[in-house]
């Protein structure tokens, strides 16, 4: 089997992340990593391979900026066999169609009966380039799986949602999507980061997968980021006060209303 | 903008794009599966030894500088940085480590037989098998050439008998290699922990390493085939010879507890108000973080100077020992003072000063007491040897 696990490099979610001019996310000037949650998604590849026992690969891919080759490198030491990266300058301040699109033709390119991919990003926290990868790709969609099971052609899923739990089945190829309930991501090795380096990494530009360059890119946008504000410090919240016995009542009812329960 | 300490120095730019990946997954390892745990092992004296074995084990950190025998075959340099990781978080997590790969596996991987490799190294780089290391005795730390441990021959076996203490990881090993005076010198053992007339009781009341296990090993009549001994370790430099690798890791490893006092440290001053303004803002408190910063940065470009000499080939021991008296005892100073800063907060086990000023306590004196460093280094400069 050939699996393709799409991730992305992410500024790191605890260093102070900033804007450019242009309201795109500085993902040059600050440290970037392999987006958190995709590393679910390359668990549960990694899952997949080992369970098949045969000779599955499973490529990484990235679109991304030069630095991106870090989040590729970090799969790789997980256990990923090979990586693909895809930049070019004409890419920055794509949305999340033009992503799709440069993630689909490269997709294409290699060869692959399964994608995985993580829920969201860590950064744009989306969520929408799973389903429109398999649009794109023109084979079922089999997104949010928190337990993946793979038997044979078929793809099994469990869905979390706040009102039921769903059991999604498909049959390959197909795009999958993880949370990050699927299971915890392994730590690479000591002799996977040593394997790392020596694993192949091809570079790809827009003209390489046959993309115009117009059609991606901050000016092929079809949403525009007009403003930014940084979030406003926290208040003080809401104090319950129990007089009349009502309190554990009024707490439920918050909770609830924020779907925490 | 405030720096970390290390930033300060810039020693990232020291180390290469692998030695940054192992030392930022041991990193996540320890913030996120050790640390969380390490107040609740040190109150009450226990640590699950077998499953952190493991789990080192999964990682590839069980004797990863050796080459073969399932052992992961890094750098000495990216050793030393896993130790550093290792006992930022507690001491005796990275003494778990250095007596499994610096002094057991070590001990095996470069004195023993091909038979003997086999048998152990796999096993001990997973975790599935715990080693320890036994040379000091009751009576003899500094001078192990007086050990009364004694190995007979009783036809084609060895009869051992003796008492080994402070043997870390003694009562959960599996196997010991055990150093012991015969008619040819003081030669090793690789002792199965089973084997009839071993005990292992373990040392406790401890008030440093907490989360460590620490043992005596008792040798009642310990009959072993002759393919038990380490054939190619004749005399002290055997032992000796695993020590220096030991205590290469220390350099690094004591640089961690330091590290994470003082980053504990600035973290609090910066928060905790006095007089209407943080400490992290008083000349007096500045001083002492700056001194701080200085020593730290200054034993990690130590330490980091004698990982390439390691990895070069050319590491001598009494540079081994300018690194391990210089930054155990530059630690120590260091864990005390940001006790200092940190006020009556600083001897709970809510933050990490008090309990790492302890395990330095032990560290100062195992592996080579510093007295004994000054001595070596001392002989280096003068040729004179001043040991008795």
């Amino acid at each position: 089997m050939n699996i393709v696990v799409c991730v992305k490099y992410v500024p790191d979610a605890t260093a102070d992340r900033k804007f450019e001019d242009d309201n795109t996310v500085d993902r040059v000037g600050v440290d970037g990593l392999l987006s958190e949650l995709d590393e679910y998604a390359v668990e549960q590849a990694l899952q997949i391979k080992d369970k098949q026992a045969d000779d599955t690969e499973v490529t990484v891919l990235s679109v991304g900026p030069e630095n991106a080759t870090d989040a590729v490198r970090k799969a790789l030491q997980m256990g990923a066999d090979k990586g693909v990266h895809v930049v070019d300058d004409a890419i920055a301040g794509s949305d999340a169609l033009a992503t799709s699109l440069v993630l689909a033709e490269a997709i294409k390119k290699i060869p692959h009966d399964l994608v995985v991919c993580g829920m969201a990003s860590t950064d744009g926290g989306m969520g929408v380039v799973p389903a429109m990868l398999s649009e794109r790709l023109g084979v079922p969609g089999v997104t949010l799986g928190s337990e993946i099971s793979v038997e044979g052609e078929t793809v099994k899923i469990r869905r979390d949602g706040d009102a039921s739990t769903d059991t999604i089945e498909g049959s390959l190829p197909l795009v999958l999507s993880v949370t990050d309930q699927s299971g915890e991501a392994r730590y690479p090795s000591f002799k996977g980061i040593m394997a790392a380096k020596k694993k192949p990494v091809e570079t790809w530009s827009l003209s390489d997968l046959g993309v115009d360059a117009g059609s991606v890119g901050a000016g092929a946008a079809w949403s525009v980021v007009e403003s930014t504000d940084a979030r406003p410090p926290r208040t003080a919240g809401e104090i319950v006060t129990d007089e009349d016995g009502s309190g554990a009542k009024a707490l439920v009812d918050f909770l609830a209303s924020k779907k925490f329960i | 903008m405030a720096q970390t300490p290390l930033a300060l120095f810039d020693t990232d730019s020291l180390l290469d794009e692998e030695e940054r990946a192992i030392r930022d997954t041991v990193r996540q390892f320890v913030d996120a599966k050790i640390k969380p745990e390490l107040a609740d092992w040190y109150e009450a004296g226990r640590i699950p030894a077998r499953d952190l074995a493991r789990e080192l084990g999964a990682l590839g950190v069980l004797g990863m500088h050796l080459d073969g025998y399932g052992c992961a075959g890094t750098t000495a340099t990216a050793y030393g940085l896993a130790c550093l990781e290792l006992e930022a978080g507690d001491s005796g997590l990275r003494s778990l480590v250095s007596v499994q790969g610096s002094l057991a596996m070590f001990a095996l991987w470069k004195h023993g037989s091909e038979e003997q490799k086999q048998e152990w190294l796999p096993r001990m780089a997973t975790g599935e098998a715990i080693g320890c290391f036994g040379l000091t005795e009751p009576d003899f730390g500094s001078n192990p050439a007086g050990m009364r441990t004694r190995a007979r021959r009783d036809g084609d076996d060895w009869v051992l008998d003796g008492t080994k203490m402070w043997i870390t990881n003694g009562s959960v090993a599996d196997v010991a290699v055990v150093w012991a005076q015969t008619d040819d010198g003081v030669r090793g053992f690789v002792v199965p922990t089973g084997t009839p007339g071993f005990s292992a009781p373990e040392i406790k009341h401890k008030m440093s390493l907490r989360a460590s296990v620490t043992s005596e090993l008792v040798l009642d009549g310990v009959r072993l085939p002759d393919s038990a001994r380490l054939p190619e370790a004749r005399g002290l430099s055997g032992p000796l010879s695993c020590l220096t690798e030991a205590r290469f890791g220390i350099i690094f490893g004591a640089l961690g507890a330091a590290r994470d006092c003082l980053e504990t440290t600035l973290a609090y001053a910066a928060e905790r108000e006095i007089f209407d303004k943080p400490l992290a803002a008083f000349q007096l408190t500045q001083a002492k973080l700056a001194d701080m910063t200085l020593e730290l940065g200054k034993g990690m470009l130590l330490a980091l100077h004698l990982g390439r000499l390691k990895d070069a080939g050319r590491l001598r021991p009494e540079q081994v020992s300018l690194g391990k008296l210089n930054n155990v005892r530059e630690a120590i100073a260091i864990a005390r003072e940001c006790r200092t800063i940190l006020g009556a907060a600083g001897i709970t086990l809510e933050y990490p000063l008090m309990r790492h000023a302890n395990n330095l306590e032990s560290v100062l004196t195992y592996e080579g007491t510093s007295e004994v460093h000054q001595l070596v280094i001392g002989q280096a400069l003068t040729g004179q040897g001043a040991f008795r």
